[in-house]
């Protein structure tokens, strides 16, 4: 295998496994994509013929529109397959889907599924390159990937980055994968969330863990909101969104507490005025979040250049 | 027919024999073992059978506390035939089968049906349980009394807790009028309903919903405070935790009328064993951490365990592949009981003795039956094994109609060469 060019993996199953080198290999092939991006003619034809499947067992907007874009701009052939996880019995229909999508000869599968390992699973039983869009609360690589990119562009760096991720720690597979490559590129990560939406031993992942607010931002040079995910809350994890807010939501007196020049970031959709005021999130001197949205086309880019790009033939031809 | 079995290790926990000799069988039964006997292979009687046993251990065939069978209702993963088929492939020539099956064994006309079909089981003894509760619903105790006279050998709800503490407090208060055997799964219902696998940090990097470790202690706890005050016979299925055997040992210290065992995976495996999603090892209750699994070992070693069960749950490959979430829990345990309690051996933590006396004699006191012994007039239940023959296992391989084995792909030491039941040879092991 050539290990000085390309990506040395045959899936993006999450950020855990990847190397700095490999993260650092696709956030500089994204910044290309950037400007290709802004262009007037946004195409080309690297992944001419090859066709890249969509296949999402839960809702998604964004994501699945921003792979669909991304496949497209690099001129692959795309289908979108809404799998609705209601409709059938999970997982039995993620393997009976995956066998029979399999003999249809898809280059690539982007699989969203509200099952942890779901994308491993998918992996073992296809012959396609499986890239992970969200597999329940454990992974969501190119969410990181695009925060990562999203915060070199604006900062320069990664390397020794102050960053608090904070809300519902415990439901997120942003936050795990942020947890990941932050810690790989250097950064700095603490976690800001009442105990009851943080997993158990997440200190054990390294992190400094906050559940003051104040506290929690004070210094950091990136405040990362997460979406208070209610439609996985089982219990009461939380009182009321109302207290939720008052305590733990990016509100202008939690934000005096801030570095004055903050990083502000999520990865949406947001609850405004639930996890974040609105007025900060629209402040677009210190709001990222658009900007997030724009790179992750561009970093999808470069995940499926890495997978199915001129790389695979040496990964092919390696025993 | 008489058969002799000679040139043996003979191992017979009840009585403490660990020496060379034979065993002298008459029809179905022991008539003779001892050291010593039938040393000279010159003086034996005209007209026997003879096993030569070629300084293979002889020890009484195993007692399995608890397996479910998927008959009725699940033939498709597991009938009371490939069962015994299995069992006798892993020298298991008793077991007492869940009572959680499609649909529950809860009424005596279940018992008795279920009853009928293990006896049509030629390689092993069955021995059903009966329901705690009807359904296994944690709601209404079932007519024990009666159950226990067709011939439910305990009561249990299987791998679901009875959670109402007032119905745990009836069903132990009222098994003391028949002095019947209640046991438990000790997990918290509540606190594991969210829950795949042990909570901690393999869950958390995993993202995966974890089963906090309290909820096995809190359930043995408020049991024992019951058990205390109402005199039952109570017994712990599958202890997984170190505050479990903590709770034991202090229980039996305390004088209470209360055993429990284990099973392989919880002294042979850990969490780190799911890392990867391997649904193969989805249990119920959770594989622990490195703690808990030597405080298994520990408690295993100093008596606290009492047993160790197969805790077999065979299931159909489609129901395992699946994201873990969604995966069936349980695992093939039969023909890997022997193999994997023998490490406990290997490793020095207990005597060959202990180890084959926590799978024959407890059981068999336990659950009061007249087996797990080499004495004379016992029925003629035998195993005779190679503890030092390499096997490795491969799941592939297994004779029991599911695979699910947790343990695949382990490399092990000890190998059932002959399985005897009731003086029948019902499975003999190909040559190395």
């Amino acid at each position: 295998m050539d290990t000085t060019t390309g990506f040395p993996h045959r899936h993006l199953l999450g950020i855990e496994g990847l190397s700095p080198a490999d993260i650092t290999w696709l956030l500089d092939r994204a910044d290309g994509y950037v400007d290709q991006n802004r262009r007037r003619d946004k195409r080309t034809a690297l992944l001419r013929g090859r066709t890249v499947m969509n296949l999402f067992f839960e809702a998604s907007t964004r994501t699945s529109a921003s792979f669909e874009l991304a496949a497209k701009r690099l001129g692959a052939d795309t289908i979108n397959m809404p799998v609705a996880a209601s409709s059938v019995k999970k997982g039995e229909s993620l393997i009976d889907t995956a066998t029979t999508l399999n003999a249809m000869h898809p280059d690539a599968l982007i699989i969203r599924h509200p099952d942890a390992g779901a994308a491993h699973l998918l992996s073992q039983k296809v012959q396609a390159h499986v890239i992970n869009a969200g597999d329940g609360a454990h992974e969501h690589p190119t969410q990181a990937l695009l925060d990562a990119l999203t915060l070199r562009r604006r900062l320069g760096r990664i390397a020794e980055l102050d960053v608090a991720i904070c809300g519902d720690v415990a439901h997120s597979r942003v936050a795990r994968s942020n947890i990941l490559l932050l810690q790989a590129m250097g950064a700095y990560v603490r976690v800001v969330a009442p105990p009851t939406l943080l997993p158990a031993a997440i200190e054990r992942m390294g992190v400094e863990v906050f559940h003051d607010m104040k506290a929690g931002i004070a210094g950091a040079d990136v405040v990362m909101i997460l979406r208070l995910q209610l439609e996985r809350m089982h219990g009461s994890f939380v009182p009321s969104t109302r207290e939720y807010f008052h305590f733990f939501g990016l509100h202008d007196v939690a934000l005096a507490a801030a570095k004055s020049d903050v990083v502000i970031m999520h990865p949406g959709p947001m609850n405004r005025g639930t996890e974040i005021d609105s007025g900060i999130a629209d402040d677009t001197n210190r709001s990222v979040i658009l900007d997030q949205v724009e790179l992750g086309v561009a970093v999808r880019m470069a995940v499926l250049d890495a997978l199915l790009g001129e790389t695979e033939l040496e990964m092919e031809a390696a025993p | 027919m008489t058969t002799v079995f000679r040139n043996a290790r003979l191992l017979d926990p009840a009585s403490g024999l660990d020496a060379p000799g034979g065993v002298l069988v008459e029809g179905k039964r022991i008539a003779a073992a001892g050291a010593g006997l039938f040393a000279d292979a010159a003086g034996l009687p005209e007209g026997v059978a003879v096993v030569d046993c070629q300084g293979a251990c002889l020890a009484p065939g195993l007692v399995d506390l608890r397996a479910r069978i998927g008959e009725p209702g699940e033939e498709h993963k597991e009938t009371i035939e490939t069962a015994s088929i299995a069992a006798a492939a892993g020298g298991v020539t008793a077991l007492a089968m869940l009572p959680t099956t499609q649909p529950p064994v809860d009424s005596v006309h279940g018992l008795e049906f279920v009853a009928r079909r293990a006896r049509t089981a030629q390689r092993t003894k069955i021995f059903p349980y009966a329901c705690l509760t009807r359904g296994a619903a944690g709601e209404q105790i079932t007519e024990m009394g009666l159950l226990a006279e067709s011939g439910a050998i305990a009561f249990t709800d299987g791998n679901h807790a009875v959670a109402d503490s007032l119905v745990m407090l009836r069903a132990l208060s009222y098994a003391t009028a028949f002095d019947l055997l209640i046991c438990q799964h000790p997990e918290d219902p509540r606190l594991a309903a969210a829950g795949v696998m042990n909570e901690g940090e393999v869950s958390t990097r995993l993202g995966l919903p974890g089963i906090p470790r309290e909820a096995e202690a809190i359930l043995i706890e408020r049991d024992l405070r019951l058990v205390a005050r109402t005199g039952a016979r109570y017994h712990i299925a599958h202890v997984s935790t170190a505050d479990a055997v903590a709770l034991v040992r202090r229980a039996k210290a305390d004088g209470l009328k209360v055993t429990c065992d284990t099973s392989p995976p919880y002294f042979a495996l850990t969490e780190m064993d799911v890392t990867d999603y391997r649904t193969f090892a989805k249990l119920s209750p959770p594989l622990r951490n490195e703690m808990d699994r030597r405080a298994i070992v520990d408690g295993l070693a100093d008596g606290t365990i009492d047993a160790i069960a197969s805790d077999h749950d065979p299931q159909d490959t489609d129901s395992k592949r699946q994201p873990f979430a969604s995966a069936a829990i349980g695992g093939a345990g039969l023909e890997t009981l022997l193999p994997v309690a023998l490490d406990l051996y290997h490793n020095g933590h207990l005597s060959l003795l202990d180890v084959i006396g926590r799978m024959t004699a407890a059981p068999a006191r336990i659950l009061r039956l007249e087996l797990g012994t080499l004495a004379p007039g016992a029925p003629a239940d035998l195993i005779v094994f190679d503890p030092d023959r390499p096997w490795r296992i491969d799941a592939d391989t297994l004779v029991g109609k599911s695979r699910n084995s947790p343990f695949d792909r382990r490399l092990t030491s000890g190998k059932v060469l002959r399985t005897v039941v009731d003086g029948r040879t019902v499975h003999l092991a190909e040559s190395p």
